[in-house]
């Protein structure tokens, strides 16, 4: 596979192939295209999420019915999480970040089947469409909560069919691009890429992949039951026909519970790969860091239970799923306590991707460490269901999630669009939306300690001062956001030319042009013996 | 198609198609798996019911049709030697001879659900809320649902199937290039050996 | 292109293979004719094991394969009964 020196100038957006104009995009098998599809869509369902979000905010600056009723609350928080969890932060770093950056930073061509790849992208249309179609269309907005706990979820009026079956496409679309980027990992590895260098981004995609693969049906033949049940009435989870709902919780949480290391890894890898580069200094603890990413990715996937505590299960499960949800926390330390490491003594540059990393730091070890509130069964039982939780995942999914995606665009922005994009707005953004994000979603945890339920749009008067500040806080937040998005937009086509390597990122994407040719490399690097990224 | 400088992803290697195709298999597992899951928490919770509702089911056409994947399954396994040695005749009427055995299967399938229809038995009848327990509403329950998604499997693996043999015609598929053959058989495999387990949890209970 | 040398498996083995699956087949539907009681479950699950693990072994070629593919296999096995066995410290220890 032989290619011309001609190339190098023909870049992946300026690239005309088989068809033109938007086509050339959606018919596009590239992977780096593939990635901009994802992150385009993933943006526009933000948008529709966070307003969703800050809707449910405003509805709670006052007790009483504020701008909505119950019953349009009820749809708001369940679309609100359907949007975020199954659109957004489940895709989100694989699918954007994956996807563009896997195969290169491995040093192949693309992935290893790129029609798939182009069909995963695809179906994920297909599944927001789909869910879309249950919002605009039939008897009701689904008002289940984004978990579709039964029997609800059969008993309600609601159009929940066609959200249930987009959510089902949803998780297919996952599960090719897990399936697509294992083999990739184990197939296209330049010579000389050992396991053992693999950049800790690939690492974590390597880990989510498998989740991915062997979490997401599980989930997929429960919502196939639920959706048998509501039309032909089947059984398994009716209570009235002698199944089991904590049944349906089970096999929910099997997939749901492994979904947030999903979530989470991907956005672990990526810091994983700002820090050292901005503490300009190798990484601390390279295997242990990929160690510590497969046990958070084993270990993940046998605690799904610590959400059922209140459920109605047997003490001895109660208690297994208590104990093994603290081993968890253990990789995910060593994860914080190696980041740190790289920063001390390193000659730290204060750059916007940096900021995001600290600050992503800081909100997941307030998360993680909520999170071992919740995963202690005598104190889950006391903030169960409370504003508590809805802090708590935030902080996790929210604010790991979210603060990493936003540093890695901020970081692989100038590759993505060979742009560089105005420093000083990025990171007045980026302030105020940390500051608007401790501002929503800290006092959420008073209030969860003081009682307040989640899930509900009216609220006791002695709430009422917790809320004031969090609906403020998601105004700034919002601002924030503004801020960041309308630069980055802005910078796409007024930014200045951003060289090969801008930031002196030590891993293959920046050996690169910005943007990337078409086939990334005109000839497959060679990874030499002693050439190593970490150690 | 100016400066075409066509992506050609046509690089063959047929370990990657191999793992993907295990890859896939292992979804397919855990989508029975939940299955699995649900099956032996309600066969632990209505011991006595599973144990009466499974005597209403024929184990002679559950081991029939036992015997048929079986034998199919030893078929497409063979058309991969017969590929290999270049004997394309026979690889072909491996492979029909797989599609006829799935296709009775279904048949086999048909009468026997059929007949369950008849007695009243399906999900949602008014006959198995009056005459049955809990229990054995949610054996049948599940019963369908079983073999039902087993059921699709069969057809999806047909349809890989001749779609295989297509690909033979057209030598698209042939001797040195194969890795579409083997992965049809992977994946015929499998719905064999979910049915294996599917066979004595649903027949042999009883 | 294909340096690996595939492994061509002779007729014969599938067929020898496929007459241990009838007959391990035949002898479940004996054995379960038999009240054993509880055991019934266990002998149809024992047996049906051994088939799956044939029909892994040679129709799907793991015999054949490089050792992480068996890997994986086991591991995905593995990790499901796992699963199964948690889902059972509920069921089982309920009240």
């Amino acid at each position: 596979m032989q290619t011309t020196n001609a190339n190098e100038e023909v870049n992946y957006l300026e690239y005309k192939g088989k068809y033109s104009g938007i086509w050339g995009w959606i018919f596009s098998t590239d992977h780096k295209r593939i990635g901009l599809l994802y992150l385009y869509s993933i943006a526009i369902m933000f948008v529709v999420g966070a307003f969703l979000g800050l809707a449910m905010k405003l509805e709670l600056i006052a007790p009483g019915k504020t701008i909505m009723n119950a019953a349009t609350y009820n749809a708001t928080f369940t679309v609100h999480g359907v949007i975020m969890i199954f659109m957004i932060v489940i895709p989100g770093l694989p699918a954007v970040f994956g996807n563009f950056l896997m195969p290169i930073m491995i040093g192949a061509k693309d992935v290893a089947f790129p029609k798939l790849n182009l069909l995963s992208w695809w179906l994920y249309v297909a599944g927001v469409l789909l869910i879309l179609t249950a919002l605009l269309f039939g008897p009701g907005v689904p008002d289940t909560g984004w978990t579709f706990y039964a029997p609800y979820s059969f008993k309600t009026g609601t159009n929940l069919l066609p959200a249930i079956f987009g959510a089902f496409v949803l998780g297919f679309s996952s599960i090719l691009t897990g399936l697509n980027f294992l083999v990739t990992i184990h197939r296209l590895r330049a010579p000389g890429m050992k396991w053992l260098k693999l950049p800790l981004f690939v690492w974590t995609l390597y880990g989510t992949a498998w989740i991915q693969l062997l979490a997401t049906p599980v989930v997929g033949i429960t919502l196939v039951l639920v959706s048998l049940e509501r039309v032909f009435g089947i059984g398994v989870f009716d209570p009235v026909l002698g199944g089991d709902p904590v049944l349906y919780q089970h096999l929910f949480w099997i997939y749901s519970h492994p979904a947030v290391y999903i979530m989470i890894l991907p956005a672990m890898g990526a810091i994983s790969e700002i820090i050292p580069t901005f503490a300009q200094k190798g990484i601390f603890g390279y295997k242990a860091l990929i160690i510590s990413t497969m046990a958070i990715a084993f270990v993940g996937y046998l605690v799904w239970g610590h959400h059922m505590y209140t459920a109605g299960m047997s003490g001895t499960a109660q208690y297994y799923f208590s104990l093994l949800t603290f081993f968890v926390a253990i990789p995910s330390a060593i994860k914080v306590f190696n980041w740190i490491s790289t920063m001390y003594k390193g000659s730290i540059k204060l750059d916007t991707p940096f900021y995001w990393a600290a600050s992503f730091i800081f909100v997941f070890m307030i998360g993680g460490l909520t999170g071992l509130v919740l995963g202690a069964l005598a104190t889950n039982i006391y903030v169960h269901d409370t504003a508590f939780v809805v802090a708590h995942f935030h902080f996790i999914v929210f604010g790991g999630v979210g603060f990493s995606f936003f540093g890695a665009i901020h970081y692989w922005y100038p590759k993505i669009f060979g742009k560089m994009y105005d420093k000083y707005w990025a990171n007045v953004g980026w302030i105020v939306f940390f500051i608007g994000f401790m501002t929503l979603y800290t006092p959420m945890f008073y209030l969860g300690m003081q009682g307040m339920p989640r899930r509900y749009y009216d609220y006791l008067e002695e709430f009422h001062g917790g809320n004031i500040l969090s609906t403020f806080g998601s105004w700034i937040m919002i601002t924030g956001l503004v801020i960041i998005i309308t630069n980055l937009i802005r910078s796409a086509r007024k930014g200045e030319k951003a060289g090969i390597n801008p930031w002196g990122g030590k891993t293959l994407e920046w050996r690169v042009p910005s943007p990337p040719p078409l086939e990334n490399w005109d000839e497959i690097p060679v990874i030499g013996e002693e050439e190593s990224k970490y150690f | 198609m100016e400066q075409t400088k066509h992506v050609e992803h046509d690089h063959y290697d047929p370990e990657a198609s191999k793992i993907g195709m295990w890859l896939f298999i292992f979804t397919e597992l855990l989508l029975f798996g939940g299955l699995f899951i649900i099956y032996s928490v309600y066969r632990y919770l209505n011991p006595d019911a599973f144990h009466l509702a499974a005597e209403e089911l024929d184990t002679f056409i559950g081991a029939v049709n036992t015997v048929i994947l079986l034998v199919s399954s030893m078929t497409i396994a063979m058309s991969t030697t017969a590929i290999q040695k270049q004997n394309y005749r026979l690889t072909q009427w491996l492979l029909a001879i797989t599609v006829i055995l799935a296709f009775v299967f279904l048949v086999n399938k048909y009468f026997e659900w059929g007949a369950k229809f008849s007695h009243g038995i399906y999900p949602g009848s008014e006959h198995m809320l009056e005459a049955f327990s809990q229990g054995e509403i949610l054996f049948f329950g599940l019963y369908f649902v079983m073999t039902g998604l087993h059921a699709l499997h069969i057809v999806i693996g047909m349809v890989f199937i001749i779609w295989v043999m297509f690909y033979i015609k057209k030598r698209k598929v042939h001797h040195n290039r194969f890795a579409l053959l083997e992965n049809s058989g992977l994946y015929w495999h499998l719905v064999d050996a979910i049915w294996i387990f599917l066979f004595p949890l649903f027949y042999l209970i009883s | 292109m294909s340096e690996e040398k595939h492994h061509i498996v002779p007729y014969k083995t599938y067929l020898v293979i496929l007459l241990v699956l009838l007959v391990l087949t035949f002898v479940s539907i004996a054995i379960t004719n038999i009240e054993l009681g509880e055991l019934t479950v266990a002998g149809a699950l024992f047996f049906a094991t051994v088939k799956t693990f044939l029909v892994l072994t040679y129709f799907m070629h793991l015999k054949y394969d490089k050792p992480y593919i068996r890997i994986m296999v086991g591991f995905v096995f593995a990790i499901f009964l796992v699963v199964i066995i948690i889902t059972f410290l509920d069921y089982y220890y309920r009240a």
